[in-house]
């Protein structure tokens, strides 16, 4: 920033395309309420008073068209895997998943005939949260993770 | 005689037109069927002709696990059948396999599994009420609600480790004794709790559009409720006095003074105050077990292999959303040879079709949220 320094008037910040971008991006990420299991109830916690995801920019949408992440918060059984699909499709990109809980990552508890052994056997998955429920703070970890990994992704491509 | 011409000219191009059922699919994601309820509604207009509920989303084969592991394992899974009152479905199958023995309970450990019982209601309870109200528009009764229930899971972490799935008893008693803090807290709790319910009534009960969304609506007689079996709050709701705690008293039920509620016209408005008032009642209930609690040992002598004689038993408790019961066929081993489940939340279901038609398409909403359904043990 060497030729830029000094130019302007104070209260003027120069940045790069790709961070100010990825900040945009981090600082309201929408999350899709996918309650699915026991999960969803630690998920709708840490919306309520005491954990107030908001504080990270975090609000609820209840449609897929308006959130930026999924948080696949329960146990994915064979049946639902079609209709989490669906959302996915219907989310605009750029978009982000968050498998909450054992169940969604790798089946958990339920290593039989019904369950899928993990959300990322079809949708790509970006921060895994583990915890049989998570508490409120790892999820609170794990939407912490993926601001990081937004941070750095590069937008440009030169 | 204008307006009669109008009418007819309606009529007829009603007729030349033609009306026809839409057919509406209502989830499996939608945040108001309280997890992944799929509901096929036919409407005419805005009037729901007929409706089917597709279930079975969130089958994760819990009986069927149950058949391959010893009864003790068990215990962990039964917590995330009806994950919001999880202490509540230990005591369920805890009591049923001791049905099985002639085990002595310590009345210490009696004393303690009801009062985390009553505990767990008020979390059922709070966590209906936040999502009711949520459902029809209250945004404020979500985090009041939110509020206390995190107080009551933080009991439960103080007690057994956990928030959400705690895994609270064992067979024959507790897994050890709860701290004294615990007690202090519970206490603490229960003191002000009362003072938040009426919080809570000033929000609701003489609210104006609580009482249009509520009263007169998702009516279900007496009769009707008792022949299609449903039971908890709902059927209490109707007016009829059945509560498994008073028909068949189970841990230190027998000892305790608590009045079941009962309402009289059976619509969602009365539903709303036989939980509130149940909310009170468990407060009670805890204050009582509070005041009794014995001392000794929490748990009783116990195989370190636990075999079943030979046989089936049927034990049933009365769950927040009503009696929940297991069906266990013993072959003697120990894994259990069958294990069904009764859940409250699937049989309450059943009633759905029966609550909702001839109602508003927004009403379904309502009377989902007033059957206060779990799918984790509806699907099981």
């Amino acid at each position: 920033m060497g030729i830029v320094e000094g130019k302007f008037s104070d209260n003027f910040i120069t940045s790069k395309v790709d961070s100010l971008v990825a900040w945009a991006r981090k600082s309201a990420l929408w999350p899709m309420t996918f309650g699915l299991a026991c999960c969803a109830i630690e998920m709708m916690a840490s919306g309520a008073a005491r954990y107030d995801f908001d504080r990270f920019g975090v609000i609820f949408r209840a449609t897929p068209r308006q959130s930026d992440v999924i948080i696949v918060a329960g146990t994915v059984t064979h049946k639902m895997g079609d209709a989490i699909r669906k959302v996915y499709d219907q989310m605009p990109e750029p978009r982000w998943v968050i498998a909450m809980g054992n169940c969604a990552t790798c089946g958990g508890p339920y290593a039989n005939y019904a369950v899928m052994q993990g959300v990322d056997e079809i949708i790509p998955v970006d921060v895994y949260v583990p915890g049989c429920p998570p508490r409120p703070e790892s999820l609170m970890w794990g939407v912490m993770q993926l601001q990081k990994k937004i941070e750095q992704e590069k937008y440009i491509r030169r | 005689m204008v307006g009669v011409a109008n009418v007819s000219r309606i009529e007829q191009q009603s007729t030349v037109h033609g009306t026809e059922e839409l057919v509406i699919n209502m989830g499996p994601q939608h945040p108001s069927t309280h997890g992944v309820l799929r509901v096929i509604l036919k409407l005419d207009g805005e009037t729901v002709n007929d409706l089917d509920c597709d279930i079975g989303y969130l089958h994760r084969g819990t009986e069927k696990i149950g058949e391959n592991i010893t009864y003790t394992m068990f215990i962990p899974y039964t917590d995330r059948l009806d994950y919001i009152a999880a202490p509540s479905n230990n005591l369920a199958w805890v009591t049923a396999v001791e049905k099985f023995f002639d085990w002595e309970i310590p009345m210490r450990a009696q004393y303690i599994r009801s009062m985390v019982g009553e505990l767990s209601r008020i979390a059922s309870h709070l966590l209906w009420l936040a999502t009711h109200a949520l459902d029809i528009g209250a945004m404020t009764v979500f985090l009041w609600c939110f509020r206390e229930r995190e107080m009551v899971l933080d009991l439960f972490e103080t007690a057994f480790g956990g928030r959400l799935t705690v895994n609270a008893f064992r067979l024959g008693g507790l897994h050890e004794d709860v701290p004294d803090k615990f007690l202090q807290l519970t206490q603490e709790f229960i003191d002000i709790f009362p003072s938040r319910i009426d919080d809570y009534e000033t929000l609701l009960t003489n609210n104006r559009i609580w009482l249009q969304r509520t009263r007169d609506v998702g009516i279900i007689s007496a009769e009707d409720a008792m022949d299609l079996g449903l039971t908890g709050p709902i059927i209490r709701g109707s007016g009829v006095s059945w509560d498994l705690r008073r028909a068949k008293p189970y841990a230190a039920y027998p000892y305790l003074d608590f009045v079941v509620p009962v309402g009289e016209n059976g619509d969602i408005y009365d539903r709303y105050l036989v939980r509130i008032e149940e909310l009170r009642q468990s407060t009670r209930i805890i204050q009582q077990c509070l005041e009794q609690l014995p001392g000794g040992p929490v748990t009783c002598k116990t195989p370190r292999t636990i075999k079943p004689p030979e046989g089936e038993i049927y034990h049933s408790i009365e769950n927040p959303k009503g009696e929940f019961g297991f069906y266990i066929v013993s072959d003697g081993t120990t894994t259990p040879y069958r294990v069904r489940i009764r859940p409250p939340s699937f049989i309450n279901l059943g009633g759905l079709k029966k609550l909702c038609v001839g109602q508003l398409v927004a009403d379904v909403v309502a009377i989902i949220g007033s059957i206060d359904i779990v799918l984790g043990e509806c699907d099981r």
